[in-house]
């Protein structure tokens, strides 16, 4: 690290000074995680042994936790595993298809009132969602949507989370201009020039909303807790919970084992998309 | 931020595009309609599920709907039983304050130290950032809160760690003295969001600047008051701003930990919960518009604040 050497002339203090910084950020590392790990390391202990062990290596192996809380509920965990992925993968499309849609009209295209829409639609992104929950509920109370799963993919196809419109936006300026022209100028319409150019070359922001959308809906609870409230429509989240209800404060195994595999995607994500988390993030801020 | 979209008008306006239309009024014209027949989605979202929904409620504030029965006008009734008569809605506030005051700041404080030991060039940069990342993206699920709830339970872990030096702890979940800190704890591990965004912050500051502090023999610390704050400010205005709005709303952590009471005695009894409690769980739904609308105040207000306030301590640099 020749720049670092060149502030600093006394390197010898400068090696011991970065090793302890290491030995700091891992050992911190191990703090932030440790909780994280001991969920982990708990499911596989025998229940009795979950609170007498505050270590991480269980000194007896079990995959008890996992058998007994996949059948703990009214339904097996893959039921409620299904219908999270099945919410999640439809929000997941809606929010690509309908805020890509709208980001290219807004970054590329000219029309009257553009500026007021593109105001409003920044003003949405900050809107609290209390403030509108209330009549969306009644909304689809009377459209007899309450306990499935529309009240909460609906909003996803209508470009509801306006952030990743402005993320998408802000991503097709980047793009050079003269390939919209050189589209046109192949006979290429708006919806081609669209779907076959600006879609293509959007791939990293894509990417940031698929996996955001991913993420956020897998977690998300509030709504899941609002709209679905018959046991044959219960995601992983409101499935989760049932847990604290139905087991008391006996069944902690099952219950961990049962969260580990309710984070798992989200661990696989993460993963998978780190650069377009991290990048989306740092352009955006949004989190 | 609007005025930058307005696109510049086009470098070169093709007089007669290849599609073979035919005046450029025209083509504008088809421009727009294109646009908007892009944005039909948005437009029936923005007012179907956003606009309207803003409107009824603002509307049902005003009146004691509740599902079950008509919509009738009760004037200010709601607001004012709010404030007078409902020391639940206190309690709520004060709970939700005290969370937001307490957590942002020192979430934010890690974020913002821990930035500073990972920026500039250090071995294992990307690893870090994702350990520390990690838990941003799971802390607001509903397992982690139920992680949280066992960890600083009667028997959990914390008191097993305690017990190895001999100190005997109680349940800090059900404790109205310590159950709200184990909800701010649970946000301060969150830190790494905006640290990310802290990182990205570091990156655009350029090292020259570094180089020439260094030449005129300014310390790390002098560097770090003289450089690094005053233009990392933007970002540590955007992120408190963004933290603030965000942790207002909070919600899983304060219905797990308390199993959906806001107990021990409403000592997590979170603004959004109570908001929950009253809407969907009694059905006073236009007392819970009341309470979402003085939410929008108190976060539009905090955030006007903000702004005004942040002229005097960020620094946009030399905006050429």
């Amino acid at each position: 690290m020749a720049t670092a050497s060149s502030r600093n002339p006394v390197l010898y203090r400068r090696r011991v000074s970065r090793g302890a910084k290491h030995l700091m950020l891992i050992g911190f590392g191990l703090v932030m995680l440790y909780p994280l790990l001991w969920m982990i390391s708990s499911s596989l202990k025998p229940e009795e042994l979950i609170f007498r062990e505050p270590g991480l290596i269980p000194s007896e192996i079990t995959f008890e936790n996992y058998t007994e809380g996949w059948d703990a509920l009214a339904h097996p965990f893959s039921y409620y595993l299904w219908n999270s992925a099945l919410i999640t993968v439809l929000s997941v499309i809606g929010n690509l298809a309908a805020c890509s849609l709208a980001a290219y009209s807004f970054a590329r295209l000219n029309f009257p009132l553009k500026k007021l829409w593109f105001a409003l639609m920044l003003g949405t992104i900050m809107l609290p969602l209390h403030v509108v929950i209330v009549p969306q509920y009644i909304m689809f109370a009377q459209l007899d949507m309450i306990n499935t799963i529309w009240p909460l993919i609906l909003p996803k196809f209508l470009a509801h989370d306006s952030f990743f419109i402005f993320l998408m936006v802000q991503f097709i300026r980047t793009l050079p201009r003269e390939l919209d022209e050189a589209a046109s100028i192949d006979g290429a319409g708006y919806w081609r020039t669209f779907f076959r150019v600006i879609l293509p070359l959007c791939t990293p922001a894509l990417a940031t909303t698929a996996i955001f959308t991913f993420i956020w809906t897998w977690n998300d609870f509030f709504s899941q807790l609002l709209y679905l409230n018959n046991p044959d429509n219960f995601t992983v989240p409101v499935a989760l919970r049932t847990f604290l209800d139905s087991s008391g404060e006996s069944s902690w195994g099952p219950m961990f084992a049962m969260s580990i595999i309710a984070l798992g995607p989200i661990f696989g994500f993460f993963l998978a998309g780190q650069k377009y988390l991290i990048r989306g993030m740092a352009t955006t801020g949004l989190k | 931020m609007v005025d930058s979209l307005s696109l510049k008008k086009p470098v070169v306006t093709p007089p007669a595009p290849a599609r073979g239309s035919g005046p450029v009024v025209n083509r504008s014209r088809r421009e727009a309609l294109a646009a908007y027949a892009f944005l039909i989605p948005w437009f029936v979202g923005l007012f179907l599920i956003t606009v309207g929904p803003i409107v009824a409620s603002f509307y049902l504030s005003f009146t004691n709907y509740s599902l079950l029965e008509e919509a009738e006008w009760v004037g200010l009734d709601n607001y004012v039983k709010l404030f007078t008569e409902d020391p639940r809605f206190w309690a709520s506030l004060k709970v939700t304050a005290i969370y937001v005051v307490v957590s942002v700041p020192l979430q934010l404080g890690f974020a913002l130290a821990l930035a500073l030991l990972l920026d500039r060039g250090l071995r294992g940069l990307s690893f870090y950032r994702s350990v520390y990342y990690l838990p941003s993206l799971l802390g607001g699920s509903v397992a982690i809160a139920i992680l949280w709830r066992k960890i600083f339970g009667a028997d959990g872990l914390v008191n097993a760690v305690l017990g190895l030096f001999g100190v005997e702890g109680t349940s800090y979940v059900n404790n109205p003295d310590t159950a709200l800190s184990t909800l701010i704890l649970l946000h301060v591990w969150t830190f790494g969001a905006p640290m990310v965004i802290f990182l990205a912050g570091l990156r655009q500051i350029p090292s020259s600047y570094y180089e020439a502090a260094a030449i005129d023999g300014a310390g790390a610390v002098q560097q770090f008051r003289s450089i690094t704050l005053p233009l990392l400010t933007p970002i540590i205005f955007f992120n408190l701003v963004l933290e603030i709005i965000k942790s207002f709303q909070s919600f899983t952590q304060s219905f797990i930990v308390s199993n959906g009471t806001g107990g021990p005695n409403d000592s997590t009894l979170f603004y959004t919960l109570y908001l929950y409690l009253k809407g969907f769980k009694h059905y006073e739904m236009g007392y819970a518009s009341a309470m979402a609308w003085v939410l929008v105040v108190i976060i539009a207000g905090l955030t006007g604040i903000n702004f005004l306030a942040s002229k005097y301590w960020v620094f946009y640099g030399d905006s050429k």
